[in-house]
């Protein structure tokens, strides 16, 4: 075992892989020289050489084409968009991915694009935005953002092996996060939620940043004598459902945290799921937790105000329980 | 107040110039004559039969096309090349069966020229299952692996640097593949090409930018919407590269610049962006019959039409009149043949509908 960060175990997972396979190529902007901005991709370039790990210019249509053109004629990609923000200036490639519906099955896309994700390091509404349920929305891509530094290199290692495009949230602000991970190569599975804690009168379910604060509210709630179930949801696209349902139906409440804006959540989705496919297991309404639907501010007073805490996740548990 | 100067004298402007946006009363844009000294190139006849034989099948299979739409037997758009028949077929000469093509929604032509078969190509159009796609993509996607044909991309300006991909690809592989990417004036103005011009650039990439300029970006004359008379070859020297500007409807022009930048790509010298000037004959779309040009414009344009003119070349250059209109009789019989595998294949049937999401085959996003 040895501890890595968040940010240490992304360059560790890449490293794995393009271990593995000596096909395996990176792209992005800063990420050869400067070893990424949020330092995800230190000693790469020193182990792999310039040929696999490469520096682009700021182009972002250029990046993702270039990793698609390359994964559909043989070569797999692991691409670096900066911020995940900037997916909206090249988000047409990303939805082009769907090549391989649209050529019935002709061509395949096995390119993992890696990006930073959501709030907290008081960037404003330009730098800060929780937008994995964008790519959510678009049959073919698969979506993963892991919470812990040994989900995220056992989930990355998942999607650079998956022949599918897969987007790779990293969480900006779990980057300096620690935690003991496996020496030996690990390899995760997509569309496999965690019960990170278990319990028996509420589920709780949420991602990246939003788990650990479900996990502080779990605790809390203990101490006033209630039993939440937390699950990581971990991979969006493919959905594990029947973890979800699985809960429920012990349960019997269900919380979804999202640091997502409110509307089109992927919470919506799972309450949509759940309340369809397990109404009469509920003993209560499903209740989402989220950001509101602004646009994110950038002062830590009201960035700390939008995006949810464990103060409003036990707060709204021990107010609909009541 | 000297830096407030006026505009110059020829600037329209848009609040004051009701006739800026008459297109169809503009001055014409006529072509150049054709070049007599073409006929001397070195092109093997072989080559040149080859040639016209494929500009052949385009033209007779794009005809067909018009004719199943007008049968209302073609259920989508459509965005045909008729006219534009030289840039696909003089490019797909001069390329190897391992090379890849990217193309627009305007793809029916760099398709067939790799050598998909026109009885695919035209029941994809008509969404039959024994289409290229099975019907799942349609006019605009058309692609063919196995020819090389690596997509159809109906959003302008990405395939640009999904052509950039494949051609990294090659250079990483240690292949000396190609990538050949087509796309009309009218990309020359989307942000996608500018970026995939200046990574083609910075990293030499194998890839080669064909421009087919045919005056007109969908419905409005291109001239009154780039900043350049030349809309890709002007952007050119922005990226180190040679301005190259040929006469696109002619066959053999089109295949000996194919040639040298092919060529150039494969031996690692990096990426040419030619502008292969042309007209199409028709409107953008199926929908469109194409007013807003210029009567004189069109007529200036048909009488430049590149297979009349090929045909013209070769008796010129002793090729029996009797070979040529076996040649088109015998495409006549295979487009035919074509139309019947078209209109005989069945449409897709429910199981089709929810396979090929992903690798696994299948579409399921949840367990």
């Amino acid at each position: 075992m040895a501890e890595l960060t968040y940010r240490q175990a992304v360059a560790h997972g890449i490293a794995q892989e393009m271990r593995r396979d000596p096909d395996l190529v990176m792209l992005g902007e800063d990420i050869a020289g400067a070893g990424g901005v949020f330092k995800t991709t230190v000693g790469l370039l020193e182990e792999f050489g310039p040929r696999r790990v490469r520096d682009t210019p700021i182009s972002e249509q250029a990046i993702l084409g270039a990793a698609m053109g390359a994964a559909m004629t043989g070569v797999p990609v692991i691409a670096e968009i900066m911020f995940s923000d900037f997916l909206a200036v090249c988000f047409d490639i990303l939805a082009n991915a769907k090549s391989r519906y649209m050529t019935a099955g002709q061509v395949s896309v096995p390119m993992v694009v890696r990006t930073a994700n959501g709030g907290g390091s008081r960037f404003g509404a330009q730098h800060s935005q929780s937008v994995e349920n964008w790519c959510m929305m678009i049959p073919g891509l698969k979506v993963v953002a892991p919470s812990t530094p040994g989900d995220v290199v056992g989930l990355l290692a998942a999607a650079v092996r998956d022949p599918d495009p897969v987007v790779f949230f990293e969480h900006k602000s779990l980057m300096a996060t620690k935690e003991d991970v496996e020496e030996a190569e690990i390899l995760d599975e997509l569309g496999k939620a965690r019960i990170v804690r278990e319990g028996t009168d509420c589920t709780i379910v949420a991602l990246a940043l939003m788990v650990p604060r479900a996990l502080e509210a779990a605790e809390r709630l203990a101490s006033d004598g209630i039993s939440a179930e937390v699950i990581d949801v971990r991979t969006l696209v493919p959905l594990d459902t029947e973890t979800i349902l699985g809960s429920v139906a012990k349960t019997s409440r269900l919380f979804t945290v999202e640091e997502n804006p409110r509307l089109c959540g992927w919470g919506a989705e799972i309450t949509s799921i759940v309340s369809e496919e397990a109404f009469w297991d509920l003993d209560g309404p499903i209740v989402r937790i989220t950001t509101p639907h602004i646009p994110l501010p950038a002062a830590d007073a009201l960035e700390d105000m939008a995006i949810p805490s464990a103060d409003r996740v036990y707060e709204t548990v021990v107010a609909n329980l009541a | 107040m000297d830096e407030f100067q006026s505009p110059p004298g020829d600037v329209k402007d848009p609040f004051t110039d009701p006739g800026l946006y008459d297109y169809a009363n503009r001055e014409p844009r006529l072509p150049d004559p054709v070049d007599g000294s073409v006929d001397e190139l070195d092109i093997p006849t072989d080559t040149r039969i080859d040639l016209y034989e494929m500009q052949q099948v385009l033209r007779q299979v794009e005809k067909r096309a018009y004719d199943l739409f007008m049968q209302n037997l073609v259920k989508g758009t459509s965005h045909l090349s008729l006219g534009m028949e030289a840039v696909a077929a003089g490019f797909a000469k001069a390329m190897r069966p391992d090379d890849y093509t990217f193309a627009t929604y305007r793809g029916h032509a760099h398709t067939l020229a790799r050598g998909a078969p026109p009885g695919e190509v035209l029941a994809e159009l008509l969404g039959r299952e024994n289409g290229l796609l099975a019907g799942k993509g349609g006019s605009m996607h058309l692609t063919s692996v196995e020819h090389g044909m690596m997509g159809s991309y109906a959003i302008i300006g990405a395939h640009l640097c999904i052509a950039n991909g494949a051609a990294w690809s090659a250079q990483l592989r240690g292949t000396d593949q190609v990538a050949v990417c087509f796309f009309g004036d009218g990309t020359t103005n989307i942000g996608a090409f500018h970026e995939a011009l200046n990574l083609a650039a910075v990293w030499d990439l194998p890839v080669v930018f064909v421009c087919e300029n045919n005056l007109y970006m969908e419905y409005t004359p291109s001239d009154l919407v780039a900043a350049v008379p030349h809309p890709a070859a002007g952007r050119a020297p922005a990226y180190g590269l040679d301005e190259i500007v040929i006469d696109g409807n002619d066959a053999d022009v089109v295949y000996v610049t194919a040639q040298d930048a092919i060529d150039k790509a494969r031996r690692g010298d990096g990426p040419s962006l030619v502008e292969a000037v042309t007209y199409r004959q028709g409107g953008h779309s199926r929908a469109d019959p194409g007013k807003y040009r210029p009567a004189d414009e069109v007529e200036a344009w048909l009488a430049r039409d590149p297979i009349p003119m090929y045909h013209q070349r070769l008796l010129r250059l002793g090729v029996d009149e009797g070979r040529l209109s076996g040649i088109s009789q015998d495409v006549a019989r295979r487009v035919a043949e074509a139309t019947e595998f078209a209109k005989g294949g069945q449409p897709p049937g429910e199981d089709l509908l929810m396979t090929d999401v992903w690798a696994d085959g299948g579409a399921a996003w949840r367990n």
